[in-house]
């Protein structure tokens, strides 16, 4: 029988995380923060700190509380219902991939930093838009006791304000993790990136044969559990923003009147409402599901679990924003409303880590064969 | 009542012991799926006989009350046994009217008098019942019921027609629904509920021919027929107010029911497993990559069905629309059921053109079962119906 646990110190975190980003990030706040260059305000991201968010994954020895990715679910669903554009999501896979693949060394160096505030990120992804992680074309060489870096990776998120930025590279012909900080890049190597979701702050990273200490290649290269950790976070946003976008067209269905009768009495709107309804209670089972396993350890049934919840999720939302745009019909194709915020959204979680169909595909050979 | 875990692990074996002995053998004839299928008398009392004997051994109204003819026990022990009817594929109760809505809203609204009168009969089998909701006019508006029930005496004379009503040349009741009023403030407002006799001068039930050739409905017809007016549940007009309560367990939305298997569902593995067997242009059909994407995406959804009641016991995690995984349980099977039996028939090449037939695959049992699947996505409220009700109870949004 399928079980979801939620304990204590996940209930006390969704509270907490509900009202900070009902607070912290209603849609004008969202709006206005994309106008800024420097995304969210440093009282924001202090007050997270405070919370001991940034801590949530990071182990006890290392000033963190020790606690399961799973306890960041909450979390990243809140911060996804609100549109919330931080780094919080970005620095806890970073954590994670630091957790799962850095030395004693490397942990007791990075680890208390980012407990104690400091945001990290991920870069993964490079111009092919290939979404298999270990099929990297960045790459370094071994030179003594240096590591020389030519890389060119995209969608790295919020990396002006990582202290620390976990890097895919190719090894002696092996994807590998390297951790680069912030004032190791030459001036220009972060470059903004237009992308669809305007509320995230993406840049490119490019270096061209940077000297980087040895020690500063990870020893482990887990790219399976960093893919799993960015599924579940990238789902657990899409079931708040599956919430997030459905409240958004009750409330226009509710308000708004066309031949004299409000529009959500219109079958052709009123259904498939429903629909999404239905699917954001899939999504939201299917993450907390995922979240489950992975809070237990059961290693052989996380990756069917995440990439469900991956491929049911990314379509739903994308269905869900592209539904919301079009019942608000004229005001729709406007910029002041808000559906776009939430399609844009959609679409920019679809094609992270991976759609539906690459999902699926992924899925096949472990439930058929 | 607190129950131990060794008391639950003690009654899980001795659950999946008993149905994995007493489980019937083939009958020699294609039983059906759902009481809404039974044909033929053959078919009928051999699901009868193993209701019976379900109950003689304990495992079915578990949780109801011991004075009436239930066990008294923990709900937790009925739920391990209808499991194990399951996970054993064994035949389902037939009398679904009778434990899972009749039963439960007698428990719930019935005096003692009638309790004692109706449950053990109910869990027995000895009793079947059937539901007088639809009539032909009125499908799924329920409301709008124009079968008249007049009062003469101690006796109310009933007049018109209901249809679907299943099992209806079994059945010794039937819950009805019937117009005592027309002067209401509303057509809701003069409805009466009633445990209606079918043994009575006058009420006739027909058996309709379903798209499937076979027989399994009826259309119960009432000419002055006459009842017993102590039979009204709930006060006159009060009908629609019992009707909704009876529509919340079919619906499944609160507990109470007697429990037990209510009908043979095929589940995602069976397709999968077809999949394997089945061949499209000479290679088995689960070799097909489209036929693949198809597969992992209704594994997906049944998955995602399948973890709903467990989450929304999470109070944290069942928020803003609270009631809508319990709203929406009957909507999201069939529609899951349906589409996965046009499915099944995709993966037989040109033999998903066969039916019920000794070339068939599978003897045709998924061409019956895709057009049989239908009963769920009609039957008790039409899927498009329950858009309406959900996105009307649930989101809120205006009447259409």
């Amino acid at each position: 029988m399928a079980t979801i646990e939620f304990s204590e110190e996940q209930t006390m975190l969704m509270e907490t995380a509900v009202d900070f980003c009902r607070k912290h990030s209603p849609l004008d706040r969202v709006r206005a923060q994309i106008e800024q260059s420097d995304g969210i305000s440093a009282e924001v991201w202090q007050e997270m700190v405070d919370l001991g968010w940034l801590g949530i994954t990071v182990p006890e020895p290392y000033g963190g509380l020790g606690l399961s990715l799973a306890d960041t679910v909450p979390i990243a669903e809140s911060m996804g219902r609100h549109l919330m554009g931080s780094p919080f999501v970005a620095t806890t896979l970073a954590t994670q991939a630091l957790v799962q693949n850095a030395s004693e060394t490397q942990k007791e160096h990075w680890l208390p930093q980012i407990a104690e505030g400091s945001a990290a990120s991920l870069a993964l992804t490079e111009e092919d838009g290939n979404w298999n992680l270990t099929e990297v074309g960045s790459h370094a060489q071994v030179q003594g006791d240096k590591l020389l870096l030519t890389a060119k990776k995209c969608f790295v998120l919020d990396a002006p304000q990582a202290a620390v930025i976990v890097v895919s590279a190719q090894v002696d012909g092996a994807a590998r993790l390297i951790a680069v900080t912030a004032d190791q890049l030459p001036e220009g190597a972060l470059v903004r990136e237009t992308v669809i979701d305007e509320t995230r702050r993406s840049y490119t990273l490019e270096v061209d044969a940077l000297a980087l200490p040895a020690d500063q290649l990870l020893p482990g290269a887990d790219f399976a559990s960093v893919e799993h950790a960015a599924l579940l976070l990238l789902s657990a946003e899409m079931s708040g923003g599956l919430a997030g976008v459905l409240h958004v067209i009750i409330d226009y269905l509710t308000t708004r009147k066309q031949f004299d009768q409000y529009i959500g009495s219109y079958q052709s709107l009123k259904h498939p409402t429903v629909q999404i309804l239905l699917s954001m209670e899939a999504c939201r089972s299917h993450v907390y599901r995922a979240a489950t396993l992975i809070a237990q350890s059961d290693n052989d049934a996380i990756e069917e679990a995440v990439r469900m919840a991956k491929a049911q999720g990314s379509e739903a939302f994308a269905f869900a924003g592209d539904r919301a745009v079009q019942f608000h019909g004229g005001f729709g194709f406007t910029y002041e409303c808000d559906a776009q915020l939430f399609l844009r959204r959609a679409l920019w979680c679809q094609y992270q880590f991976g759609d539906a169909a690459y999902h699926r595909n992924l899925l096949a050979p472990l439930l058929l064969d | 009542m607190s129950v131990t875990q060794a008391e639950i692990a003690e009654f899980e074996e001795q659950a999946d012991r008993w149905f994995a002995e007493h489980k019937p053998g083939n009958p020699g004839f294609i039983l059906p799926e759902t009481f809404m299928e039974v044909g033929t008398d053959q078919q009928f009392e051999f699901l009868r006989d193993w209701q019976q004997k379900v109950y003689e051994n304990g495992y079915v109204g578990m949780s109801w009350p011991k004075e009436y003819g239930g066990l008294g026990m923990d709900q937790v022990f009925q739920d391990i046994a209808t499991k194990a009817m399951a996970k054993h594929r064994v035949p389902f109760l037939p009398n679904t009217i009778g434990l899972n809505w009749a039963g439960p809203l007698i428990l719930a609204m019935g005096s003692d008098e009638e309790k004692s009168k109706y449950i053990k009969g109910i869990l027995s089998a000895e009793d079947i019942w059937c539901q007088g909701f639809s009539e032909p006019d009125h499908g799924s508006d329920l409301g709008s019921a124009q079968c008249k029930a007049v009062k003469d005496g101690d006796e109310y004379v009933i007049n018109g027609s209901k249809i679907w009503t299943s099992l209806g040349s079994y059945a010794k009741y039937m819950i009805l629904i019937a117009r005592t009023s027309t002067d209401g403030p509303n057509k809701y407002a003069g409805l009466s509920f009633f445990l209606a006799p079918m043994q009575a001068a006058g009420i006739e039930p027909r058996p309709i021919k379903k798209l499937t050739g076979e027989y399994g409905f009826c259309q119960t017809f009432f000419h002055d027929a006459r009842i017993p007016a102590s039979c009204m549940i709930g006060k006159e007009g009060e009908g629609w107010k019992v009707a909704m309560a009876t529509l919340m367990f079919e619906r499944g939305a609160v507990g109470g029911q007697a429990g037990g298997l209510s009908m043979m569902d095929l589940s995602i593995d069976d397709i999968v497993e077809l999949a394997r067997r089945a061949k499209r242009n000479g290679k088995p059909a689960i070799e097909d990559p489209h036929v693949r994407e198809q597969l992992v995406d209704l594994i997906t959804e049944a998955r995602g069905n399948s973890y709903m009641s467990a989450r929304t016991k999470v109070p944290a995690l069942a928020t803003d629309w609270p009631d809508a995984v319990s709203m929406s349980g009957k909507l999201r099977a069939t529609e899951l059921k349906r589409r996965m039996c046009q499915f099944a028939i995709s993966l037989q090449g040109a033999n998903g053109a066969r039916y019920v037939s000794s070339e068939a695959v599978d003897g045709g049992l998924w061409q019956r079962s895709y057009l049989n699947a239908f009963s769920g996505t009609i039957g008790g409220g039409t899927s498009q119906i329950q858009h309406n009700i959900i996105g009307e109870r649930v989101l809120g949004l205006p009447k259409s």
